[in-house]
């Protein structure tokens, strides 16, 4: 991992590591709150936001943190940030904070983060931390928006509430409940191995 | 020792810094938070009854009850809030109902996390539209064929216990509304 270019830590989150099509990390926030494309990007970008600064701090202090305590700082680092993130979006955008309903405190227990704070940005510098996180972050992001899209398409015929499926396209319903959260995975996963199994 | 007085400062001290950070966070968006409640209440209100001009908060017991005036200043109605169990979680609405209790003029869902796609239609117009004009006499009833009662609504098929929950919290908070206001 050591002799990674730069922007490598930052590409590999997007395909190769992708945390949620590749690693299958973060699964209870991609399958609940994916009812929606526009549900999937603000869950996304919480994350976004949580793993950058979570990951930036814990690198700063990781010479300074005892190791048998490591992980109870991170949670404590990563609980505070999450906590920013709900007060901002319950006091600027109501509406989206009551559709992401209790999973955004949740972001909390998100393994993504956990694991990036234990296995990457305690090991490596400032620099590529950042660049690791803000990776695995856009790859997370982008991971639930196409399933938030797709989901959104066939259960409700939309995309981001704009009517995309002819009026006469009856909503398969399944596709919004969480039944259809594991079929759509199941299907982007599968797709994602055939098209790496190619390369 | 060295060892614990060093784990113990640095957990103790990220702490700190964290509920420092936090507690200023939370300061400024306090307001706004409150505010925003309140402000869905209220619009809530008009949506329902567009004639309200004046709004008169009464407290009773924990509850606040909204009395509404028009521009001559004559009550027409009341608002309030109720709450209860749902499918999922709680569903919280607010209500309007006219001076006697005896008709309701609407409701809004302000709360809810019922199933997309079936029990969250109690959100949907098909649904709470039928709350308009309601008989609450002898009380509300949910049917699963055809209205034909001043009373009824037609509950949403396949999410039968919804819309259940939604007629229970109206009836039990319509009673004790009734002792509150004394009416």
């Amino acid at each position: 991992m050591k002799s990674k270019s730069p922007i490598k830590e930052f590409i590999k989150g997007l395909w190769k590591e992708h945390p949620v099509l590749r690693q299958l990390l973060g699964m209870c926030p991609a399958l609940a709150v994916t009812t929606s494309s526009m549900n999937g990007l603000s869950m996304g970008l919480s994350v976004v936001f949580v793993l950058f600064f979570s990951s930036l701090v814990v690198s700063l202090i990781k010479k300074l943190v005892p190791a048998a305590v490591r992980i109870a700082v991170y949670t404590v680092i990563i609980a505070a940030f999450v906590t920013i993130v709900d007060l901002f979006f319950k006091a600027n955008f109501p509406d989206i904070s009551r559709s992401l309903g209790p999973y955004l405190p949740l972001i909390i227990v998100n393994c993504i983060i956990l694991g990036r704070c234990e296995s990457f940005a305690s090991k490596n510098t400032i620099g590529k931390s950042l660049l690791d996180a803000f990776g695995m972050g856009v790859g997370f992001t982008w991971g639930l928006v196409l399933l938030g899209s797709i989901r959104e398409l066939l259960g409700a015929g939309t995309i981001l509430g704009i009517q995309i499926m002819p009026k006469q396209y009856n909503p398969l319903i399944i596709m919004i409940l969480p039944a259809g959260a594991f079929i759509v995975l199941g299907f982007l996963v599968a797709a994602m191995n055939k098209i790496e199994e190619r390369r | 020792m060295k060892e614990t007085i060093k784990i113990t400062g640095v957990l103790t001290s990220v702490c700190v810094i964290c509920a420092f950070g936090l507690a200023f966070v939370f300061n400024t968006a306090k307001d706004k938070i409150e505010e925003n409640a309140k402000k869905r209440i209220n619009q809530s209100i008009f949506k329902i009854e567009p004639d309200t001009v004046n709004v008169e908060k009464i407290f009773s017991d924990n509850n606040v009850i909204y009395k509404l005036f028009n521009d001559t200043n004559k009550i027409i109605g009341y608002a309030f809030l109720a709450d209860g169990q749902g499918y999922q979680g709680k569903i919280k609405i607010l209500s309007v109902s006219d001076p006697t209790l005896k008709h309701l003029i609407g409701i809004e869902i302000i709360d809810s996390v019922e199933t997309p796609g079936l029990g969250a239609k109690i959100g949907d117009p098909s649904f709470k539209d039928q709350f308009k004009g309601l008989n609450t006499l002898p009380k509300i009833v949910y049917i699963k064929d055809t209205v034909e009662k001043s009373n009824q609504i037609q509950a949403i098929t396949g999410a039968t216990i919804s819309s259940k929950a939604v007629v229970n919290i109206l009836n039990q908070r319509l009673l004790k509304l009734k002792d509150e206001l004394s009416l």
